[in-house]
Formats: C-alpha cells, sequence, structure tokens
C-alpha cells in the first residue's frame, strides 16, 4: 500500500521540486549575485539588487500594480456578479451561457490582445466609427495608457471571475430566495441579505483568481500600455531582456512573490472558515 | 368569525395541464384549514398563489377583503414555513427570526424574537446556526421566523413531512396546540390523512387540481362526498358498488343471528394481527375482497380463532353503507 502510495506521488513530487522549488532557489541565488556583461549573472554574491529596490521609481510602479490590479478586480466583481447571478438563475441555456464565458480561452491571449490594439488605436474600429459618423475630429487616445491596461485586464480575467461565483451562486436553494420575499425582502435586500452572504465563497475565490494573475501580468500592460503604462511584470521581463540585469530582475520577482504571498495570508485571515 | 382568505375560481394552467383548476374557498379567521390530496393534485401550488410566488391564470385571491392578486410575496400580509424550512444558513437562529421584523423596520426587535423563540420552546438556542440544530428545531425556528411576523395567515407546505415518524406525531399536537394559542389562521397543506383528520377544524380535499370536498374531519370521513374522497381519506371495501370501511365491516360464522342486515358468504384468505385489532380479508362469491378490522377481543369470543380458508358470513348495518 505504502509502496503503491510513493509511485502514485512520486510525479508530483518530481513536478513540484523540479519545477517549482528548484527555479525558486535559483532565482534566489540570481538575485543575490552580480550582474554579467551580456546578461546572466557572475560572482560575487551581494545585496545590490535589493538596495537598489529602495529607488521610490519600483515603488511607484509596485504601486500602480496593485491599484490596477485592485481596480481590474473590482470590476470584474461588479460585472460578474450579475452575471454569474444571471447564468446560476436562467431556466434554460444555462450550458450555452457558460459556454460562452469560456469561448475565449478557444484563442490565444496574444492574439486577443492584439484584437483590442486593432479595435483601440488611432485608426482602429472605434475611432473610424466614431469619426465617420461624425461624432469626433481627432481620434480619442484609447490605446497606450492605463484606460487600456485596465480594459485589458477585466477583459482578460473576467471569467476567472465568473466561474467561482456561477459555483456557488448555483448550489444556492431557490427557496431562500422565496423565503426572504416572503419574510418581506424587496429584490435589493434579497440580494445584499441573503445572496450576497452566501455568495461569499465564491466572491473570495474569484478575487484572488482575478487579483494575484493580475498583479503579475506582462503581457496585457506591455501590448496596450505601450511602455507607458508599466506594472510590476513588464519591470522584471525588462530586466532579463533589454536591460541585461538578472539579479535584479530576479529580486523584484522574489519581492513580488513575498508581496503576492502576504495578500493571500491577509486575505485568507479574513475569509470565511469554509474556504481553508 | 371573519373570512381570513378566500379564493375564488383560482386556477394555474401550464402549458399541458392545470395545477390549480378553479377551486373556490372561503377560509376562516383562526382555525386550522388544511389542503388534503395526493402529490400533484394541485395543493402546493395552491399554496403558492397565495403567498405570490406564482400569478394564478384565472381567478383571485382575497386576503383580509382585499383582493391581493399582482401583489409580490413581500407586499402580502402571508407568511410560509417551507416544506425543507428555508432557514438561512449563514445566521443565527435569533437573526433568522429578526429577518422579517428588521425588513419592516420594526422596534423592540429583540424583546419580540425572545418571545417568538420561547413560544416555540427554543428559548436558550438563540445563537445556534441552523447547521447546529436538529430537524425538529430547525422547523420551530422557521415557525418562529413566520410567527413573529403575526401574519393575517400561515401557510405550511408538508412541515411535517421531512421530521422522522415519532417526531411527527409529536409535532401534530405541539402544532395545534401552537395554533390554538396564538389564534392565527393556520393553511396547512399535507398528503398524509391522519395528519390532517387530527390537526383540523377544517379540511378540503383535492384531486387533479379540484376541491372535491370541504368539511370538518368527521364530514369527510364519515361521510365523503365522492369516491375519491371515501378512498383517499380511509380503507374501503367495494362490495356490489356499497363502500364500507374495514371497521363496520362485520364477520359472522352463521346468519341465523343476524335479523336481515345485509350479509355475503365469503372465504378468508389473510388474516394481519397488528396489535391494537386484527384484519381479517375474506374473498367474495363475486370475486371481490374485503377487509374487515376486528378487535382482539372480538376475534376471541367467536367460538375461537379466525383460520384462512374458513368460510365465513361479511355483514353490515344500512346505516354504514356509502353511495356514490
Amino acid at each position: 500500500m505504502n509502496r503503491l502510495r510513493f509511485w502514485f506521488l512520486l510525479p508530483a513530487w518530481l513536478w513540484l521540486v523540479l519545477l517549482f522549488l528548484a527555479p525558486l532557489v535559483i532565482v534566489c541565488a540570481y538575485s543575490l549575485l552580480s550582474r554579467g556583461t551580456y546578461g546572466g549573472v557572475e560572482l560575487p554574491w551581494t545585496w545590490e539588487s535589493y538596495r537598489r529596490l529602495i529607488d521610490p521609481l519600483y515603488g511607484t510602479i509596485l504601486l500602480r500594480s496593485i491599484a490596477l490590479s485592485a481596480a481590474a478586480t473590482a470590476i470584474c466583481l461588479l460585472m460578474g456578479f450579475p452575471l454569474a447571478l444571471f447564468i446560476a438563475r436562467a431556466t434554460r441555456c444555462k450550458s450555452l451561457y457558460l459556454h460562452l464565458v469560456i469561448l475565449p480561452f478557444w484563442t490565444s491571449f496574444l492574439v486577443r490582445t492584439y484584437a483590442w490594439m486593432f479595435l483601440l488605436r488611432d485608426t482602429g474600429l472605434v475611432n473610424t466609427a466614431l469619426i465617420g459618423l461624425g461624432f469626433l475630429r481627432e481620434p480619442l487616445p484609447l490605446l497606450y495608457n492605463d484606460g487600456a491596461v485596465l480594459l485589458g485586464l477585466v477583459y482578460g480575467f473576467l471569467p476567472f471571475m465568473v466561474l467561482p461565483l456561477y459555483a456557488t451562486l448555483e448550489r444556492m436553494d431557490p427557496a431562500l430566495l422565496e423565503a426572504a420575499a416572503d419574510l418581506g425582502a424587496r429584490p435589493w435586500s434579497t440580494l445584499f441579505r441573503v445572496v450576497v452572504p452566501l455568495a461569499k465563497p465564491g466572491i473570495w475565490a474569484g478575487i484572488v483568481l482575478v487579483f494575484i494573475p493580475c498583479l503579475g501580468a506582462y503581457l496585457t500592460p506591455d501590448l496596450l500600455g505601450g511602455g507607458k503604462s508599466v506594472m510590476v511584470g513588464n519591470l522584471v521581463q525588462n530586466q532579463f531582456t533589454n536591460a541585461r540585469d538578472w539579479p535584479f530582475g530576479s529580486a523584484v520577482s522574489l519581492i513580488l512573490m513575498l508581496f503576492t504571498l502576504a495578500a493571500l495570508v491577509a486575505f485568507y485571515r479574513r475569509a470565511p472558515k469554509e474556504l481553508l | 368569525m371573519g373570512i381570513s382568505l378566500e379564493l375564488r375560481n383560482l386556477a394555474k394552467h401550464y402549458p399541458g395541464h392545470a395545477a390549480v383548476d378553479g377551486i373556490s374557498l372561503q377560509i376562516p379567521q383562526g382555525g386550522f384549514f388544511s389542503l388534503l390530496g395526493p402529490s400533484g393534485c394541485g395543493k402546493t401550488t395552491t399554496l403558492r398563489l397565495i403567498a405570490g410566488f406564482e400569478e394564478p391564470t384565472a381567478g383571485e385571491v382575497w386576503l383580509s377583503g382585499a383582493l391581493v392578486n399582482g401583489r409580490r410575496p413581500y407586499e402580502r400580509n402571508v407568511s410560509t414555513v417551507f416544506q425543507n424550512y428555508a432557514l438561512f444558513p449563514h445566521l443565527t437562529a435569533h437573526a433568522n427570526v429578526e429577518f422579517g421584523l428588521r425588513e419592516r423596520g420594526l422596534r423592540d426587535r429583540t424583546a419580540r424574537v425572545r418571545a417568538a423563540l420561547e413560544l416555540v420552546q427554543l428559548a436558550g438556542k438563540e445563537s445556534r446556526y441552523p447547521s447546529q440544530l436538529s430537524g425538529g428545531e430547525r422547523q420551530r425556528v422557521a415557525l418562529a421566523r413566520s410567527l413573529v411576523l403575526e401574519p393575517e395567515v400561515l401557510l405550511l407546505d408538508e412541515p411535517l413531512a421531512a421530521l422522522d415518524p415519532k417526531l411527527r406525531k409529536q409535532m401534530r399536537i405541539e402544532l395545534k396546540e401552537l395554533q390554538r394559542r396564538v389564534g392565527i389562521t393556520f393553511l396547512f397543506v399535507t398528503h398524509d390523512q391522519e395528519e390532517a383528520l387530527s390537526m383540523s377544524d377544517s379540511i378540503a380535499v383535492m384531486n387533479h387540481g379540484r376541491v372535491e370536498q370541504v368539511g370538518t374531519p368527521e364530514e369527510v370521513y364519515l361521510r365523503p362526498a365522492t369516491r375519491f374522497v371515501a378512498g383517499f381519506l380511509g380503507a374501503m371495501n367495494w362490495i356490489s358498488g356499497v363502500g364500507l370501511r374495514p371497521e363496520t365491516t362485520r364477520l359472522a360464522r352463521d346468519t341465523g343471528s343476524l335479523n336481515g342486515y345485509p350479509a355475503r358468504p365469503a372465504i378468508i384468505t389473510r388474516i394481519a394481527f397488528l396489535g391494537n385489532c386484527i384484519h381479517i380479508a375474506a374473498r367474495l362469491e363475486t370475486g371481490e375482497e374485503a377487509v374487515a378490522e376486528v378487535s382482539r377481543g372480538d376475534a376471541q369470543l367467536n367460538n375461537g380463532a379466525y383460520r384462512v380458508g374458513e368460510p365465513i358470513h361479511i355483514w353490515w348495518k344500512h346505516a354504514d353503507e356509502m353511495h356514490f
């Protein structure tokens, strides 16, 4: 029995050690080494990369990342909740709606983000249409700003909010809604006193599933922010490519990881017990 | 005594079938009124039409003299005890009972909640969540949650069905007692004829979306208006088109002493000992089978115990015959 257990668990252990633990140790080591001239790292050991992080410039980027991620999470929640509730309460076509939510996953995220660029740029569909209809003379600056990044993040991560919300709302006994109305609760009151409290596990799961990937996003801010709206993910990517500063890139990603971990711990401290 | 609730030609049609097919009822204030019928007879739909969860296809619902068609559930002064109680799992017993009071913005809520929980004998369990309560306790919370609002009519949708048999019998007595004490009109939906007979002041027997008979428990049991009511409210023997309850079906070894009472020869086919009585089934010459409920004493007085295969006479009194 124990033998069988060992062999069945082996792939998972190998996975964790080779693809999670080993890279983590390597990143840790890189962050404490010196920068190589053409990329890579060399001796001696140094705290230099961490010392450079104190620069307020990086603090600003981190704060901007948090603010954008928080805003994206909030918008996803506000948009996703009614949608999830609608799908959960739908009497017909339920699985069609669910498939529509996950339909975007069928094509590459990169392609979809490029599609947004075609829509939003000065000569893109939106601006061309608005000018053509006579609403505008000059194109609106829709691309390469925080708004475009926010739009991209909400677009990309909305399904991660909708699915856990749907899962909890779908399990909710419809008789509870009738009971609330029966006891005198109007629809808004039922929503805030019954539906939202019961959907809490889904809300927490959705927040975690959207906020954390947003914090590490680099493709969306890279393409839709165009280097003007930089997030932590871009900072890391830049160190390993253009800047050829692997130790600093490693240090930034470790700090990001620590921050994410701290955010998760804070979340779960406040989250309902049944999630743990 | 006024009328709490009146239904006038109430109907609810779904594509292909009529769940409620034109029922009219007057439910007096302060009584215990039951809707009794088999599953699918429309009794639960009727309750939902009264509560406002569904709108009727035709007909009217009058509550305390006001037409309430079109009013939302939160605009009707009725309250429902659901079959599975539908307690809010994220709220304590106290908060569940307080829910409706808060919606109405009433003051002295804590005192009212405490009084309601005491009424259903749940004092001391205020801070428990529904998951920490037994089935019977949950039912009491559901009752308190509705009663605390002092509705014109309390609607109970098979509230005892989810309880185990022993508790169910105990709750029958408690529920009836509770209704007498609070004086609120109870409209009780059930498919269990024993429940309806033992608790109700009046019973409406329903079948296929219609009311077959309204009456006191004695009336519907002793003088059923239709064949269906007779069969649904208790066991029936059918002898050449005449209906007889097993307890009025009698046995005799010879016809000499029967003084002209109607009698039929038969052969005993089954004997079942039920503890407080004995059920003896016999086949008549027509092929019909009748069951006689005989008390233990009677069975022995008749010159020794009956045996399967023994020829016998089934007889009855004219007054006990039911004709439809």
